[in-house]
Parts: structure tokens; C-alpha cells; sequence
């Protein structure tokens, strides 16, 4: 059968870097980020929006990768896990991960911590509503939620009290 | 199996003129393709059939919320986010709100959008109840122009809708009735994020010396389109609510609905929650 598609050029940044793709169009973006560009901490679990483990930001709008197909990244902005942390500084709600045992196997991770990040981008101060809200596309085999949720209020609690010593009253 | 990705074509548009233009160059060929959550899904399946599309995700002429005295119009790509965002439709179509915050998850909110959730033409969507009692109308456009037709009746069958395969969904408007209304809205489901309901309950109506003057009733998941009952909301027009108007109402929407058994419910258990949800509605108003 011949093949109907061609790939197209996709350019968009990457984490920050400015990236030219030779691919399908409907390549999932899920599919581009590892193959492609080898960025595997973007993770498969369902394959179907139902478990965030492939979550990313897109222009800072968070989204399933499983779920774009990549010609809807051409021109845009997109932060994967690993454009999360400052070099070797990790990011508050990493650290709250580690400290409270918030991954075990560690494939919702990812996307939990992608997730978490938007959360306080949008919500410093979220609610424990707001977490549940926030977290509720993205689900995790292992942890019972529990130490997850324990590290999203350390991290913002963290994030707070960092806020205050840089701009104290 | 997955699907075979060099088999599948995805074009981009540069306006909407371009998109329609495709789509009416080569009539039935060419899909329009938005958010993705429901067509990605069947993709990665391997159970999406139709292979050329066109990408409309970008198009400015199909995003925002458009504000007027008599109006609020939706484009056809405005989002859960973007309908739980706007403060008119927290105020005047608080379902439309609610139903909206239980689609999905937030990421799903961020991409899924109302006209991809109208033309998926699922039973099961959980915005097109509201649509029905808010009394949408659609805009439909296509290189011919475009016309508006009333939401209640666009779904005319499984999946089957008065729409064109050159055309496609450009927006929804909403009248804005000056009348304080009530709204009740229940998503019936196995879980709050994510799930798909067994059934959804949409219903307006306003009561005047504990008398149903106005009354709008929709439901999903319980026929082979969302429906509006209209034969139940006649029962219950100009009636007091007691338990015989009650009962009354109950066993006309058996006669209107038909349920059917699948992997998410059993037609015998959607009818008695359709009912009682209908009851507790009822009820609620006394
Ligand atoms: C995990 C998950 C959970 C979900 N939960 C729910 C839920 O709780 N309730 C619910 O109702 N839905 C749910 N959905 C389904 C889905 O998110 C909605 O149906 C969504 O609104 C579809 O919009 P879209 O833009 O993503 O559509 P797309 O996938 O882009 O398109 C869907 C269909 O609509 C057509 N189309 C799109 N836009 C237009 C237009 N403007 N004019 C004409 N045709 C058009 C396309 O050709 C295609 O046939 C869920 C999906 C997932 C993956
Ligand atoms: S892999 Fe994308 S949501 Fe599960
Ligand atoms: S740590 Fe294993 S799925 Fe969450």
C-alpha cells in the first residue's frame, strides 16, 4: 500500500531549545519526545488520556502527549520533565517527592510531578480540593496517593516560605 | 493493533477559509480534526477508520466566548477550561460549567472542546444535555456560507447529524433568558475524573406558586443520541409537584427513553436512576 503522508517539518523548542523534526504529522508527540529526541522521562501508561503519565506543557497549558499529534506542536513551546529542574537544582515539588516517598516505581512520576508544577504555577495556594482537582487526571499504581499528596503541600509550603525570605513585608 | 502512521494524513490550514475549501474540494475526504482526545483514542486503537484530516486546532476564527445581550457565543474550539473560566456562564449556565469540570481531567479539559464533543455525537457526552435545555443553536459554516440550526434535533440518529461533510461546527450560541431559572445537573458515573457516565441529567425550569411553569429536561447515555424529553417536560408543565405529578412524570420517561445494556451499565439500571434522578430533580423543587 502506498503510504498517503509524508513528513513534514515541525519546528518548536524543546525545553527551552529550539528543535527542527522530520516527522509524520500525526506522530503523537508522546511518541517524537522519546524516539525522536530521546527525552524517555515522558512516560506511556494507557495510551488514552486516562492516566497522565505522559503528561507535558504545552505553552504552558498541560496535556496528555499521547493525545497531540505532533503537528500541533509546530511553533510551540513545550517542557518535558526533563526541563523541570535548574541543572542540578531540582525543582520544589521534586524534592517534596523525595523527601516524602512520593514514587515508588516511579512511572507516574513524571506526569505527577508535571502536574503538581502546573498546579502551583496556577494555584500557590492550592486547597486540598485543589490538589485532588489538579491531580485527578493522573493516576498512580503504587503510592495510594497518599505521599503524593503529602508532597504537593510540602512543596507549596516550601515555595511559600522561599517567597517570603525573597520578598519579606 | 496500533494504527499504521504513514497511512494517516493531517493537514495544516492557514485560516478557516482554507479548511473549509478542503473540505469542500473533496466532499466526505478530508475530516476536521481539534482537540484529538477522541480521535487520538481511536487512533493509538487502531480503530480510526477515516485517515485524512484537517487540522483546525489553530484557528482563530473558531476560538472565544463572544458576549451580548441576547447571546453568549461559543467558537466550536473553546474548552472545558476556557467554559469553567468564564464568569456570564458561571452565572447563567452553571451546567454547562459543572458538566465541564467533570470531563476528564485537566489535561483532557485543556484540549477537549464542545464542538468536537457535539460532532463525536456519543450518547454519553456530558455537555450536550445542558446544550439541550440552554436551547442551543449551532452555526454551521462551509464555503457556501454559513446557516444556523436548533441543537435539540441536530443528533438524528447513532452517531447521524444534520450536518454536511463539507461543513463544519463554527460555534454555539446560547440565548440568555433574563428569567431566573433553576438548573440541576447530575453525571451519573463510576468515578468523578475521567469516567464516562451510565447516565447524565440535565434540567431547567422555573416554578411559580409551587407550579412547574417552565421546564426543560435532557438526558444522555439513555438513547441512541443525548435527548430532550420533551413528552416528560409536557406531563409536568403547568402541574403542582406532588407524588402523583411524580409518578406521572416517571413512567412518561420510561416510554421516552430507551436504555440499552453495555459494558458501563444495564438498560434496567439506567431507567430506574434516570427515573429517580428525575424524582429527586422534582423534589428538589418543592
Ligand atoms: C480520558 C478521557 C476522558 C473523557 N471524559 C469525557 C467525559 O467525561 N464526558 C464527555 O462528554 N467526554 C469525555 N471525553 C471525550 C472528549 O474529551 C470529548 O468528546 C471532547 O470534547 C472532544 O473534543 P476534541 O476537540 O478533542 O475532538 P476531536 O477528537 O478533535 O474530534 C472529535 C470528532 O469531532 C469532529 N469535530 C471536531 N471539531 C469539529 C468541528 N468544529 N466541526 C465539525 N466536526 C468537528 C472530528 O472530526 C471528530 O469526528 C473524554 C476523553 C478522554 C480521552
Ligand atoms: S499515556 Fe497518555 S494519558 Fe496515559
Ligand atoms: S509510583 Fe508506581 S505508578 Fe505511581
Amino acid at each position: 500500500m502506498a503510504d498517503a503522508s509524508r513528513k513534514v517539518e515541525i519546528n518548536c523548542k524543546v525545553n527551552g531549545e529550539a528543535r527542527t523534526l522530520q516527522v509524520y504529522p500525526m506522530a503523537r508527540l508522546l511518541d517524537v519526545l522519546r524516539e525522536e529526541l530521546r527525552l524517555t522521562g515522558t512516560k506511556e501508561g494507557c495510551g488514552e488520556g486516562e492516566c497522565g503519565a505522559c503528561s507535558v506543557l504545552i505553552d504552558n497549558v498541560l496535556v496528555n502527549s499521547c493525545l497531540v499529534p505532533v503537528l500541533q506542536a509546530e511553533g510551540a513551546e513545550i517542557k518535558t520533565i526533563e526541563g523541570i529542574a535548574s541543572g542540578e537544582q531540582l525543582h520544589a515539588v521534586q524534592e517534596a517527592f523525595i523527601a516524602c516517598g512520593g514514587a515508588q516505581c516511579g512511572i507516574c512520576t513524571p506526569g505527577m510531578v508535571i502536574a503538581a508544577v502546573n498546579l502551583l504555577e496556577r494555584t500557590p495556594n492550592p486547597s486540598e480540593a485543589d490538589i485532588r482537582t489538579g491531580l485527578a487526571g493522573n493516576l498512580c499504581r503504587c503510592t495510594g496517593y497518599m505521599k503524593i499528596f503529602e508532597a504537593v503541600v510540602r512543596a507549596c509550603q516550601k515555595q511559600n516560605s522561599e517567597a517570603r525570605i525573597q520578598n519579606p513585608e | 493493533m496500533r494504527a499504521y502512521l504513514p497511512e494517516y494524513e493531517l493537514k495544516p490550514a492557514a485560516s478557516l477559509t482554507e479548511a473549509l475549501t478542503l473540505l469542500s474540494d473533496e466532499p466526505g475526504v478530508w475530516k476536521p480534526f481539534a482537540g484529538g482526545t477522541d480521535l487520538m483514542v481511536l487512533f493509538e486503537a487502531g480503530k480510526l477508520l477515516h485517515k485524512k484530516f484537517v487540522n483546525i486546532w489553530n484557528l482563530p476564527e473558531l476560538r472565544g466566548i463572544e458576549v451580548t445581550p441576547e447571546f453568549v457565543t461559543l467558537g466550536a474550539l473553546t474548552t472545558y477550561t476556557d467554559v469553567q473560566a468564564n464568569e456570564v456562564l458561571q452565572q447563567e449556565f452553571p451546567m454547562l460549567c459543572q458538566a465541564a469540570s467533570e470531563t476528564g481531567g485537566l489535561a483532557i479539559q485543556n484540549r477537549g472542546t464542545l464542538g468536537g464533543n457535539i460532532a463525536n455525537a456519543s450518547p454519553a457526552g456530558d455537555s450536550p444535555p445542558a446544550l439541550l435545555v440552554y436551547d442551543a443553536e449551532l452555526e454551521l459554516v462551509s464555503t457556501q456560507g454559513s446557516r444556523f440550526v436548533p441543537y435539540n434535533g441536530f443528533h438524528t440518529g447513532y452517531k447521524q447529524m444534520r450536518m454536511r461533510e463539507d461543513e463544519l461546527i463554527k460555534s454555539i450560541h446560547l440565548p440568555r433568558v433574563s428569567k431566573p431559572l433553576l438548573h440541576y445537573y447530575r453525571k451519573v458515573g463510576t468515578r468523578k475524573a475521567q469516567a464516562i457516565s451510565k447516565i447524565c441529567f440535565a434540567a431547567v425550569t422555573q416554578v411559580d406558586a409551587s407550579e412547574i411553569k417552565e421546564i426543560r429536561i435532557a438526558l444522555g447515555s439513555v438513547a441512541p443520541t443525548v435527548i430532550r424529553c420533551s413528552r416528560t417536560e409536557d406531563v409536568l408543565r403547568n402541574r403542582k409537584v406532588n407524588a402523583e405529578t411524580i409518578s406521572a412524570a416517571r413512567l412518561e420517561l420510561a416510554r421516552e427513553i430507551s436504555p440499552i445494556d453495555d459494558i458501563r451499565s444495564t438498560a434496567r439500571y439506567r431507567l430506574r436512576v434516570a427515573q429517580n434522578v428525575l424524582e429527586d430533580f422534582l423534589t428538589s423543587l418543592n
